[in-house]
Formats: C-alpha cells, sequence, structure tokens
C-alpha cells in the first residue's frame, strides 16, 4: 500500500498530493487525492494505521507555507492544510501525553528550526510553560448560551465573559416598545433593547446578540420596570460576568428542542468564537458569579495582589501575633509565601497585573514607597 | 436561578418586628422660607402668619416651633388668603377660581391644619342664567364680613357675590351688581363707561354692616349692607390699586396706578364727594409706577403711619423693589432684593381701641420675610426665629454635627449675637407669637451647617422644627476679590432721594466664584473647623471669643508632585490678604492652605487631636500638619491618560461677568424647576393622556434616539483621580499588633490609599503634641475591579460598630473603640459596599446595589438607630441615598438591606445632590433653593411640629370632612406620595410615637417586645454565614497560617459562594 502511494506521488499526477508523516524518529510517506481528502477521522484513522499505532492517542500538526507548525484537529484545518499543501504535506504526529503544546503556533520563519527540533525531540523541555492555543479545552471562553433546558424556546440567555482585554464589550441599548400577551389582550409595554453592535467587539462577534434583541433580564434580574438609565448601570456593573436574557428579534435561530422530556443541561449548546468543541458550560452556578471580586491590594511592600476571601472571624490573641509574625517575615523577602499567594490561579490574574501596570510606575515615580 | 440572591432573607418574624422598632420613613419638616411665596395672611386674634405659594402649599407659623402645612389638591398658585379671626380658619382663593376653608383642628392634643370644605366658582359664561345679570368671572377681592360667616367676592365683572363661609355656597340673591351702584352715581360720571373690575374691598372695624368697594375705574362707594343702600360715593377718576378705611371712619386712602395716593374726607352729607382733601404722588414729579397697596394706621402718640408699596419714580427706580414709611415727616424707602408679594402690620384690632398702634410690618418678598419692629425709634428690623432665607446665597454644601456639646453651644449663640447689631431679645420682639409648642426640648442639639457662594459658612440651630440662623462665618475678608470696589462705588453712587434703606439679607450674586466653599469640616470638641472652597483653599479656622487681629500663615501644596506635561487652564488662585487683618469674635483663620493647582476641593477632613487636616482636590490629596503649619504628605492621583483632568474641566476659567450671568440662569433656572413641579403634581391626568397619545403614535420605534454604551469602566476614563473622600482613624494597618493613626483616601477610580501615619503622642495631660514632624507612609492600596467612584470610607470596630470621632474616646464622650477584636474597613462605592478585614485586607462582607437594583450611591453615612420600643437598644446601620431618590438602609457589618423607602423624585437632582444624613437616622435635602426638607428613618428619633393653638370656634365640628388633609409635612413634597391613602392614616398614630412624648406608648413596656429586641440582637451580630462556614483554626507555627492563607486563595472560588448575598 505505501509503495502504491508513493508510486503515485512519484508518477506527479495532479490529482494526488505526497504526505510525508513523521512519528518519533519514524517516517511514512503516502499520497493523497488533493480533490477528495475526506474527513479528519478518516484522515486520523490513516495516520494511525501508517504508523502502526492504532489505540495510541496522538496530536496531529503540519508545517504551513511560512513552516509554522499548526495543529490538525478538525476537517476545517485538514481541509486548509490539504489545499495550502506545496507540494508536499509534512504531518508531525505526537503521543498526547508527551506533547508540547509549545510547539505550536509559534509565528516566524525563524523559529522553524526551533519548533522542528522541538518536534524531533519531544523530551526537550527547556522552554518556559507557554501560552497555549489550538488545544479546546484551553481556550477561554468569551460567550455562551446557557440555561436553554429552562428558558422559554423564544429567549435566550447569553453569557459573556468580558477579561481584562482591550476588547470592548460592544453594544449599545435604548428604550422602545414590546407587544405582550396579558390578560386583557395584547399591550404594548416598554422595554430596553439592544440598539447598536459595535464592529469588533464582544458582542458582535459571539453572533448571539443582534440589534433589536429585547433584553429581559441582566445577570437574573427581570428589567421591566426599570429605566434605561438603571439598566446601563445594572449591566455596567456586571460587565465583567454579563448574562443577558434577551428574546432575539430573529426567531429563526432558536434552539429547537429534541424532546420536552429530556430537561438535562445536554442540550445546552455553546458556541464560541473559533467554533471549537468545549468543555461543556455548566448552567452558571453562584461559584463564578464573583469573577469581578478580585479586587488588588497592594501592601506596603509595594507587591499587588488579589484580596482573598474571607479570613477567619474568631482570631485569638495568639493567632494575630501569627500573622504578624509572617507578615513580618514576607516583608523582609525571607520567607517566599508571598510569592505563593501571589501565583495567578486563573488565567484571568494575568490581566489584572496588566492593568495594574500604569499604577505601578505610577509608584516607582513616588520613589519612597514602591517599587517593582 | 439566581433567585438565592432574591430570597428574602429577613422571614425571621423577629427580626421583621425589631425593623418595626427601629426603622419608619417621615418626611417631618420644612425648613427654611417658602419657595415661590403669592399670598400672605395674618390673624391679629391668634397672632399667626399664613403664607400661601405657587404650587398651592399653605404654611401657617405662629410662635418659634408653632407650624402648621397643608397642600391644596389641585397645585394652583394660592392668589389670597383670609384668616376667620380668631377660629384658627383660613379661606384660600386659588387662581383655579376655587375656594378653599383650611381648619385647624386638634387630634390627640396636637393641632394639625385641614381642608374642611372647598368650592369651584362656577365658571363663565354665567352661572345660572337669567337670574344673574353679569357673569361671575375671575374673583379680585375677598372681603369677610360678619365675623367671618360671609365672605363678600369682588369679580373682575365689577359684581361683588356673597358667600356664605361655613357651607361654602353662594348667597345668590344678594349679589350687588355694578348697574346697581350706577344708579346712586352722577350721570355725568356714568357716562356710559363701566366701572371695571373690583379693586377693592374693605370692611369698617367698627361698623360691620357697612362696606367700602372701590372698582378699577376710580370709583368709591360705601355700601350698607344691612339697608342694601349706597350711603356715599366718592368719584374718584385715577384708576385704583388699593383701598384702606381708618378706624376712626373719618379717612379713606385709596392708592392709584400713575404712583400717587389720595385722603378722601368722610362728610356725611349724601351728596357724592368730588375731590380727595389730600392727593399726592410721593415719588414725583417724574411719572411714577403704580402703589400696588397702601395702609394707614394711626397712633396714640399722634400722626399716623402710611406704609405702601410700589410708586417709585418709573425710570431711575423703577426696578426697584420697595415699601415705603411714612410717618410725620419721617419717611424710608425699605430697599429690598427680590419682589414684594404683601405686607401687612401687626396693630390693634379691637373695635373698641381708639388708635391702631402698630407694632411690626412684616413684608413677604418673593424670597424672604422682613419684619420691622415700629416702636423702636429708627424702626430696626427683627431677626426671625425661622423662615430664614437659607439661599440668601446659593447654598454649595452642607454638613450635619449632632450631639453638639453646651459649650460649643454657648459659644457659637454668642458669637452670633456680636455679629448682629440686633438687641438679644428678638423673642419678644418678634410680633407673631401665636400657639404653643408641645414639643420637648430637644435632648441633643444639632448644629447643620451649610456653604454658600459668597464663601460663607452658616450655622443653624438644627436641633428642633424652627431652623434658626446662630451665626455666620465669612471668609471673603480673607482674600482679595475681583470685585471689591463695586459695592463702595454703588454705594457712592446712591442720591439722598428716595431716602433707600436696604433690608434683607436675600444676595444672589456672589463677588467672586472662586470664594465658593465645597467642604465643610467641624470638630465640636476643640472648636476647630476646615472650610474648603472652589479655587483649591484649604481654610483651617478656631474659635475665639474675642475679637483679635492677626494675620494668617499660608502654605501651598503641590498635588501634581511635579507630574509631566500638564498645564492648569482653570482658575488662579485667590490671593490671600498680607499681614494682620482684623477677625471679629467667632471662627478665625488660623493657616490657609492653598492646594495647587487651585482646583475646587472635593474632599476633606479634620482630626483636631492629631492636628492634622486632608483635603484633596480632582488632581490629587494632601495632609497638613496645622500645629507645625507644615505640609506631611502630598499624593498625585491623576492618571497619565487623564487628559481631561489635567486641564481642568472642573474650573473652566469664569469671569465675573459669566458668574453673575451664571447666578440669574440658576435663579431662573429654579424658577422653572419649581415651576415644573406644579405642573407634576397639577395635571396627572394630563400627563397620564399625553402618554396615551404618545403610545397612538405609530413610529414608537423610531422615536427613541436615546442610546446608552454599555462598556466596563476602565481605568483611564477621565477624572479617575477625582479625590471623593478622606477619612481618619486610628486602627491596625500594617499589622495586627499595633494600632495607629491612619488616613484613607478613595478616588473617583475605585482607589483606596491607606497611609499609617507616625503621630508624636501627646504628652499626657498636655494639650498639644511635642512638636516633631508627623509623618506618612503609604500602608494599602486598593484598587475595586469595579473602577466605582468610593464615596465614603469607615473603619469598624471590634465589634462591628465605627469608630468614634476624634477625642470622643479620650474624653470619654463615647464608649471606646473595641481595639482587641480585628477591625475591619467599610468602603462605599457608587456601586458596591464592602467590609474588608484589617489589617489583612480581605473581603468580608459585600453587597453590590448597583448589580441588583440598578441604582447608584450619591449619599453614604453611618447611622445610630435608637429603637421605640426599648430605651436602651440601638443599631448602627448604614443609610444611603441612590440616583433614584430612593433611601436604602443597611446592616454593619453584615450589610444586608434592612429597609428602603422613595424619599425624592429622582428627576430632582439638586435634591439628592444636597441630601444630608445625620447621626441619628434623620437627614435634609433641599425641595427649593431656599427650603430643606427633613426627613427622619429613625423610629425614634423624629423631629416634627407638636404644637397647639387656643380657637374659640363655637360652631358644629362634626360636619363631614370634604378631604384629609395631605400629610402635614408633605406641602411641598411628591404628589404621588400624597395620593396614597396610607401615608394620612399614618399621621394621627406618628405623633404618638414621636420621641419626645412624654410616656411611651404602652407596647414599649410589654415584655414581649423587649424580648424581640434582645433575640434579634444576637441573630444580628452573626455577621453573615461567610464567618461561620469559614472558621479556620489558626496555629502555632507561622508556616500553618500560611499555608491558611494559602488555603484561602485557592479556596477563593468556593468561598465567593458563601459571601454572596
Amino acid at each position: 500500500m505505501n509503495r502504491g502511494h508513493r508510486h503515485g506521488a512519484g508518477s506527479g499526477c495532479l490529482g494526488t498530493m505526497e504526505v510525508k508523516s513523521k512519528f518519533g524518529a519514524e517516517f511514512r510517506r503516502f499520497s493523497l487525492e488533493r480533490s477528495k481528502p475526506g474527513r479528519f477521522e478518516e484522515f486520523y484513522g490513516l495516520l494511525q494505521h501508517v504508523h502502526k499505532i492504532p489505540n495510541v492517542d496522538v496530536l496531529v500538526g503540519y508545517a504551513d507555507v511560512h513552516g509554522d507548525l499548526l495543529p490538525i484537529n478538525n476537517d476545517d484545518n485538514y481541509h486548509k492544510a490539504v489545499s495550502t499543501a506545496n507540494p508536499l504535506l509534512r504531518i508531525f504526529i505526537q503521543k498526547k501525553e508527551e506533547a508540547d503544546y509549545s510547539a505550536f503556533g509559534t509565528d516566524t520563519l525563524i523559529k522553524k528550526k526551533n519548533v522542528l527540533t522541538n518536534v524531533l525531540r519531544p523530551d526537550n523541555h527547556r522552554k518556559k510553560p507557554h501560552i497555549v492555543i489550538s488545544m479546546p479545552q484551553d481556550f477561554r471562553p468569551v460567550s455562551s448560551i446557557i440555561d436553554v433546558d429552562i428558558l422559554p424556546e423564544t429567549h435566550r440567555r447569553v453569557r459573556l465573559y468580558k477579561y481584562g482585554t482591550e476588547k470592548p464589550l460592544g453594544f449599545y441599548i435604548r428604550d422602545g416598545s414590546s407587544v405582550r400577551v396579558t390578560p386583557h389582550g395584547l399591550e404594548k409595554v416598554p422595554g430596553i433593547f439592544i440598539s447598536r453592535l459595535v464592529p469588533g467587539g464582544l458582542a458582535q462577534s459571539t453572533g448571539l446578540l443582534a440589534v433589536n434583541d429585547e433584553v429581559l433580564e441582566v445577570n437574573g434580574i427581570e428589567v421591566s420596570g426599570k429605566s434605561l438609565d438603571q439598566v446601563t448601570d445594572m449591566m455596567i456593573a456586571n460587565s465583567r460576568n454579563l448574562i443577558i436574557t434577551v428574546r432575539p428579534a430573529n426567531q429563526r435561530n432558536n434552539v429547537v428542542r429534541n424532546s420536552r422530556a429530556s430537561g438535562s443541561s445536554g442540550q445546552s449548546t455553546d458556541n464560541s468564537l473559533l467554533g471549537c468543541p468545549q468543555p461543556m458550560e455548566p448552567s452558571f452556578e453562584p461559584e463564578d458569579e464573583d469573577s469581578d471580586e478580585d479586587d488588588v491590594v497592594i501592601e506596603d511592600n509595594g507587591v499587588p495582589q488579589q484580596i482573598p476571601k474571607a479570613v477567619p472571624e474568631a482570631e485569638s490573641l495568639e493567632s494575630l501575633t501569627q500573622i504578624e509574625l509572617s507578615f513580618e517575615s514576607g516583608q523582609n523577602g525571607l520567607i517566599p509565601s508571598r510569592g505563593l499567594s501571589l501565583a495567578p490561579t486563573a488565567g484571568g490574574t494575568d490581566s489584572e497585573f496588566e492593568t495594574r501596570a500604569p499604577d505601578q510606575k505610577l509608584l516607582e515615580e513616588d520613589g519612597t514607597i514602591i517599587t517593582l | 436561578m439566581m433567585k438565592f440572591r432574591f430570597r428574602r432573607q429577613g422571614a425571621d418574624p423577629q427580626r421583621e418586628k425589631l425593623k418595626q422598632e427601629l426603622f419608619a420613613f417621615n418626611k417631618t419638616v420644612e425648613h427654611g422660607f417658602p419657595n415661590q411665596p403669592s399670598a400672605l395672611a395674618f390673624d391679629p386674634e391668634l397672632r399667626i402668619m399664613a403664607i400661601g405659594t405657587r404650587s398651592g402649599a399653605v404654611k401657617i407659623y405662629g410662635a418659634p416651633g408653632v407650624e402648621f402645612t397643608g397642600l391644596h389638591r389641585d397645585a394652583a398658585t394660592v392668589t389670597q388668603m383670609h384668616f376667620l379671626p380668631g377660629q384658627g380658619r383660613l379661606l384660600t382663593l386659588l387662581d383655579d377660581s376655587s375656594l378653599h376653608l383650611w381648619e385647624i383642628v386638634h387630634h390627640n392634643g396636637c393641632a394639625h391644619l385641614e381642608e374642611a370644605l372647598s368650592f369651584q366658582l362656577p365658571s363663565r359664561p354665567g352661572f345660572d342664567g337669567a337670574s344673574t345679570p353679569s357673569s361671575l368671572t375671575r374673583v379680585t377681592v375677598v372681603l369677610l364680613l360678619a365675623a367671618g360667616d360671609i365672605a363678600a367676592l369682588g369679580t373682575e365683572g365689577g359684581s361683588i357675590y356673597f358667600l356664605d363661609v361655613t357651607t361654602l355656597a353662594l348667597l345668590e340673591r344678594q349679589t350687588l351688581s355694578p348697574d346697581e351702584i350706577l344708579r346712586s352715581v352722577p350721570d355725568d360720571y356714568r357716562c356710559g363707561k363701566a366701572l371695571g373690575p373690583v379693586e377693592s374691598l374693605q370692611g369698617h372695624l367698627r361698623d360691620p354692616t357697612k362696606i367700602l368697594i372701590g372698582y378699577s375705574r376710580g370709583l368709591l362707594v360705601i355700601w350698607n349692607q344691612a339697608a342694601q343702600c349706597v350711603d356715599h360715593v366718592f368719584l374718584g377718576n385715577q384708576q385704583l390699586e388699593s383701598l384702606c378705611w381708618g378706624r376712626n371712619s373719618g379717612t379713606i386712602i385709596s392708592s392709584h396706578s400713575d404712583g400717587s395716593y389720595a385722603i378722601w374726607p368722610m362728610n356725611t352729607g349724601s351728596s357724592p364727594t368730588l375731590q380727595p382733601s389730600v392727593a399726592t404722588v410721593p415719588y414725583g414729579p417724574f411719572p411714577c409706577k403704580a402703589i400696588n397697596k397702601i395702609l394707614w394706621r394711626n397712633c396714640e402718640s399722634g400722626g399716623h403711619f402710611i406704609i405702601f408699596s410700589g410708586g417709585m419714580p418709573r425710570a431711575s427706580y423703577g426696578d426697584r423693589h420697595c415699601v415705603s414709611v411714612l410717618r410725620a415727616e419721617t419717611l424710608v424707602t425699605l430697599d429690598f432684593t427680590s419682589r414684594i408679594i404683601d405686607f401687612f402690620t401687626v396693630h390693634s384690632t379691637r373695635p373698641e381701641d381708639e388708635f391702631d398702634d402698630p407694632q411690626a410690618l412684616a413684608v413677604l418678598l418673593e424670597e424672604e420675610l422682613v419684619v420691622l419692629d415700629l416702636q423702636t425709634p429708627g424702626w430696626p428690623s427683627v431677626p426671625a426665629p425661622y423662615l430664614a432665607p437659607l439661599h440668601s446665597s446659593a447654598i454649595t454644601c452642607s454638613a450635619h454635627v449632632a450631639n453638639v456639646p453646651a459649650k460649643l453651644w454657648a459659644r457659637i449663640v454668642s458669637a452670633g449675637e456680636q455679629q448682629s447689631p440686633q438687641p438679644i431679645s428678638s423673642a419678644s420682639n418678634w410680633p407673631i407669637t401665636g400657639g404653643r409648642n408641645l414639643a420637648q426640648e430637644p435632648s441633643q442639639r444639632g448644629l447643620l451647617l451649610t456653604g454658600h457662594e459668597d464663601g460663607t459658612v452658616r450655622f443653624w440651630d438644627a436641633s428642633g422644627v424652627a431652623l434658626r440662623p446662630l451665626y455666620k462665618l465669612s471668609t471673603a475678608g480673607l482674600f482679595q476679590t475681583d470685585c471689591e470696589h463695586a459695592d463702595s462705588l454703588a454705594q457712592a453712587a446712591e442720591d439722598d432721594w428716595p431716602p433707600f434703606r436696604k433690608v434683607g439679607c436675600f444676595d444672589p450674586y456672589s463677588d467672586d466664584p472662586r470664594l465658593g466653599v465645597q467642604k465643610v469640616a467641624l470638630c465640636k470638641y476643640t472648636a476647630q473647623m476646615v472650610v474648603a472652597g472652589t479655587a483649591g483653599q484649604v481654610l483651617v479656622l478656631e474659635l475665639n471669643d474675642v475679637p483679635t487681629e492677626q494675620a494668617v500663615s499660608v502654605a501651598s501644596v503641590d498635588l501634581l508632585q511635579d507630574r509631566e506635561g500638564f498645564t492648569w487652564k482653570g482658575h488662579e488662585r485667590l490671593s490671600p490678604r498680607a499681614g494682620p487683618l482684623p477677625w471679629p469674635a467667632g471662627f478665625q483663620p488660623r493657616v490657609l492652605v492653598q492646594c495647587l493647582p487651585p482646583a475646587a476641593v472635593t474632599a476633606v477632613t479634620l482630626h483636631a487631636e492629631w492636628s492634622l487636616v486632608a483635603f484633596g482636590t480632582s488632581h490629587g490629596f494632601g495632609l497638613f500638619d496645622y500645629q507645625r503649619k507644615s505640609p506631611v504628605l502630598a499624593r498625585c492621583t491623576l492618571h497619565p491618560n487623564d487628559s481631561l483632568a489635567m486641564e481642568g474641566p472642573l474650573s473652566r476659567v469664569k469671569s465675573l461677568k459669566k458668574s453673575l450671568r451664571q447666578s440669574f440662569r440658576r435663579i431662573r433656572k429654579s424658577r422653572v424647576s419649581g415651576k415644573k413641579r406644579i405642573a407634576n403634581a397639577n395635571s396627572k391626568l394630563q400627563e397620564a393622556n399625553a402618554q396615551l397619545a404618545e403610545q397612538a403614535c405609530p413610529h414608537d420605534i423610531e422615536m427613541t434616539p436615546v442610546q446608552r454604551r454599555i462598556e466596563p469602566r476602565s481605568a483611564d476614563d477621565s477624572l479617575s483621580g477625582v479625590v471623593r473622600c478622606l477619612y481618619f482613624a486610628d486602627t491596625f494597618l500594617r499589622d495586627a499588633a499595633h494600632h495607629g493613626p491612619t488616613m484613607w483616601a478613595g478616588t473617583n477610580s475605585g482607589s483606596v490609599f491607606a497611609y499609617a501615619l507616625e503621630v508624636p503622642a501627646a504628652v499626657a495631660g498636655g494639650e498639644k503634641r511635642p512638636e516633631r514632624a508627623v509623618e506618612a507612609v503609604l500602608g494599602k492600596e486598593v484598587q475595586l475591579m469595579h473602577r466605582a467612584p468610593v464615596v465614603a470610607i469607615a473603619v469598624l470596630d471590634g465589634r462591628g460598630r465605627p469608630l468614634p470621632e476624634p477625642y470622643e474616646a479620650s474624653r470619654d464622650l463615647a464608649q471606646a473603640p473595641d481595639m482587641q477584636g480585628g477591625h475591619a474597613v467599610l468602603i462605599a462605592s457608587e456601586e458596591q459596599f464592602k467590609v474588608f478585614t484589617l489589617p489583612k485586607v480581605s473581603a468580608k462582607t459585600k453587597f453590590k446595589l448597583t448589580a441588583h437594583e440598578g441604582c447608584r450611591v450619591r449619599k453614604v453615612a453611618l447611622a445610630t438607630f435608637a429603637s421605640v420600643a426599648c430605651e436602651d437598644y440601638a443599631e448602627t446601620c448604614l443609610a444611603c441615598l441612590t440616583n433614584l431618590g430612593d433611601v436604602h438602609v443597611f446592616s454593619v457589618p453584615g450589610l444586608r438591606p434592612q429597609v428602603h423607602y422613595s424619599c425624592i423624585r429622582k428627576e430632582d437632582i439638586s435634591g439628592i445632590a444636597s441630601c444630608v444624613f445625620t447621626r441619628h437616622g434623620q437627614g435634609f435635602y433641599l425641595i427649593s433653593p431656599s427650603e430643606f426638607e427633613r426627613f427622619s428613618l429613625s423610629a425614634r428619633n423624629i423631629t416634627e411640629p407638636l404644637c397647639s393653638l387656643d380657637i374659640s370656634w363655637p360652631r358644629d365640628a362634626t360636619r363631614a370632612r370634604v378631604q384629609e388633609s395631605p400629610k402635614l409635612s408633605q406641602a411641598n413634597g411628591n404628589p404621588s406620595i400624597i395620593l396614597a391613602p396610607q401615608n394620612c392614616d399614618r399621621s394621627p398614630d406618628l405623633t404618638h410615637k414621636g420621641a419626645d412624648t412624654p410616656e411611651p406608648p404602652e407596647a414599649t413596656l410589654s415584655p414581649m417586645s423587649i424580648d424581640s429586641a434582645t433575640s434579634a440582637d444576637t441573630t444580628l451580630d452573626t455577621t453573615g454565614d461567610v464567618t461561620v462556614e469559614d472558621v479556620k483554626d489558626f496555629l502555632g507555627s507561622s508556616e500553618e497560617s500560611e499555608r491558611n492563607l494559602r488555603n484561602l486563595t485557592e479556596d477563593e472560588a468556593h468561598t465567593c459562594t458563601i459571601l454572596i448575598k
């Protein structure tokens, strides 16, 4: 079979394409129909077959025209890889458990060498952990549709995640009126509507909100009876974790439930920026209700840190002195405890530090007080 | 989903009961001068005065503390008011041609004003068709006859109608038409012309059957009501404005539109009098304006008073508001700053007396009430014990000081007395003395401080119902202002004639807008205060009982700290006068600290014990040691990207002209807003109709162009550096073992800076601390992630109570704070309240107001609420006013919502901005430029009028009432509240519950209520489930505690579920 492929490639037939696949130190060469590449699953199975690793979970990557190592994990990027391969499609396969995610997605030709050496010697982990892209579990969600199972089909509850990034939330709201069915027949009632989406904003990029959608709830609180200003204030106050329930102006894209009986959260649909499959976002729990709780305190040694939640109340006098001791040592920089408490616990932490940066500069100017 | 947030935590019935004993919302009394007065009346028998307003409010004043308030159902202008003498009844005429009869009735021993009857005059064209020849058009004058049983109504058409006052029914057959009068008039006077509207109706004190009728054309007629015939006719030809009938029926005085007045002799002959005995134009010979009202009063000591308003020479003084008082050769032209509404004299009205002997002249002006003592030579003005024009210069800030020590009180009062040249016995001179104040002496003295645009700070006695001016502090004398010469020039330009005399204190024109007072703080134990102004001036003053002459030391603090790229484009700083300056007794400046750039001071606080003053502007904050007169700290809070603040948007360059124009505009605006309120109250139906019409509009979707951007606040929003609050506390900032002085500052962008201060300790017994420098070290900096402006900071002691004020603890005036348990800091932003532990800053409790309610915090204060049921039980709570005008009360430190009330209309921005809370659960806000509404959130601490009036009113009181009066307090309040029935129901019960009733209501004695109070106490003290769930043992080694800390960070996500309320 291998022979056959190779032969085909050598024949220079226009309809086929040569594939050079590498797993560990082994190479396999075969050819594919350029016009009919098939599905990713089939290709994945083929790779497992040609490398004789039928039960090993692997990550598949390819070198694109710029020499960057890019992943192949769905039909889209598989087709992209096939269509751009010129003339040879070079495939790199890593075992999932040994995978070096940092190898992926680096940007330049300069790095190409490194990338390749990394891939060639997967044990080489000299690089510090790197922000990983392309692995679905490492995406942070920017939006989701939630509570599909408990909402009427005409409503949509959208959650927007605002990390300390520059990307604006990007929408405007206005007053308006909507028609409701009441015991007295149809009635016009005042309502709040989305009036505008900022191009490139978070709201627009999710595709979950549209102009003229009626806003029904903000973070679980009904907006009926509230003024435009009140709703604005509520949204801004919740902007770091904004959950708005809308009645979309366009009702054709609603989630249609297959069976009313299965009311499980399994019906929830997720939608993210890249359309990658994501871990299920559970219907939102009080746990994350407080994602904006991360006020920052700078102690007198000038290290900003997140304010922890509650501290035990019933402190004896003894324990007070203990705390004090630990603090003094912390100030002397002898005990690494401070560093530990500083360690970012979530992806969001980094960005908070970033936002602090100007103030830290400001502190440096004061000279006496704080240096970072 | 998310329902858990809204689950009513307070299903606990005991807590609910306790809440009822602690909190109750009442608007109790309106302080200050009624906005837009339109009518005045005086009852000489009861010695009470009524003022009607353009919004339909009626306010009756007697002795200080005696006040009644009522509001007409339709908010139409009150055009006339007449007391039924001695009966405590008042007939009012509104400009919608309705008559209303008000009665002062006693409930539970306290008097209230209630509307008894109302009568809508039949509108034109001709009521009752044939029987009345001329239609009953607009009523121009009202006269009460026969001891108030009958009212004569003069109309525009010239007819006079008679009305039975007790039933408010027209006596149709008695109507006196002008035709009937014309029959007694010679033909050559008639000459086909109508008599015009009835301009004046006057009764005679001794002969109640006779009425003097004055028609606009000038005809005066004495009509005999008993005989139904004309007694005498005076053929005046000058257009009539006003009439007065002398006591001994010998004289009639008439005033005219050409500025003249005439005195008519009363000869008994039947032939018409053709000419007056005297006719004079007092301010002639050039054309004069009309004399609108004239009074004639004779005196036992010989001679008589002629008092009239208007009549000024049209060209030269036509714009003056003058009342002239003429007695023999003495003429005084009282020159007022605002329009004259009406005036009356307080004089003898007993028919048997020979003379009027006027004691006092009361002039109601648009902006103030002025009373002159006519018995003292020189006719000095009598200081009013109430109705003070709060807005004599626009109010720019206010502060309340509770529990003022008696010593300081006496010193302030004495300083105030030295200020005003009047003899001290003002109370005895005040002529309006009706009624008895039943309210007990206030248990504590409350001082209200108002800062004004002209640089003055006024001290008001806010202990009781009558807001009494105590003392006025002027800071303008310290500075050289732009327009000093202007005044002296104006003085010099004044001629000797007319003999003007400036009266009254309403003076809305500020000399220099930079003098405006922005923030005030007073230490009540040391009598030191700090006044901070628009041009960055921070003035530390101290009360001195004797006048001195001293120089004021000046220091300037650069809040920019050499920040690059900044140019201040705002106003210049005020330049202080050099050299020693004379200071009268009272608050005398010690130090002037000048902030640079000279932007308006946005926050200030004073700690007299440490001799420190902290101040903040839109650029940063500073700390100044005023004992050593040296700056301690300056910190710039500007965000580098904040270009707006850099250029000083808060203080654009203002010329004097501009500021004058603005003052005018503000006055006009205040008028307009007042009118708006009328409209609001007036036309509920119209509004509803308008809304219907709007809804009917087909293009309603396109109709709303207003849209709001949804974007989180970013760090570089403009004005992020504005310092919003400053606070001193003795607490644990750096470690849990040592507490010490700290200073806290909160900014517009949600930053909190906490400094540990090194203040040299005072030697035991010594007042002053040793002369060593104070040091400040930045201890902590907290950035609230929601970045909302920080509006208040307070430190809570180990028991969760706010720390006492300076000196309170050290002088045993308050319970010493608990320094054992862990302290906590309460940070209130515009969106959230949060309590953090100290010294390790960790979130303890919080309440996200904006996220829940969609409203933002405007004012916040910690207040003590005492229970009505139990003498000793009190809770400290957080009272907060939102941008929607609602007042919320939260427990501290649990931050659980307790109660909320709607207090101010959300459109009333100036009302919301002016709100100030007291320490005991009351509050004030401006309902008009001149009036503070007082409200109480406490069920126990209520200041409201309790008074009685001796009324001789023999008639049946069983008549069904037309309308329960709207609650006493709401004369100017929100009309929607008036419509709510439960408000009326509450008022009797209220007085019963009043704080000062000598005997507590029976409920308080029942053991059950006391039980509940104590048990609720325990529930209160659990500061949320937070701590219970999260108690961790702090064990011996430091390692252990570190691990705990680490756990905490790791458990963040976990613990926050508990935190949520």
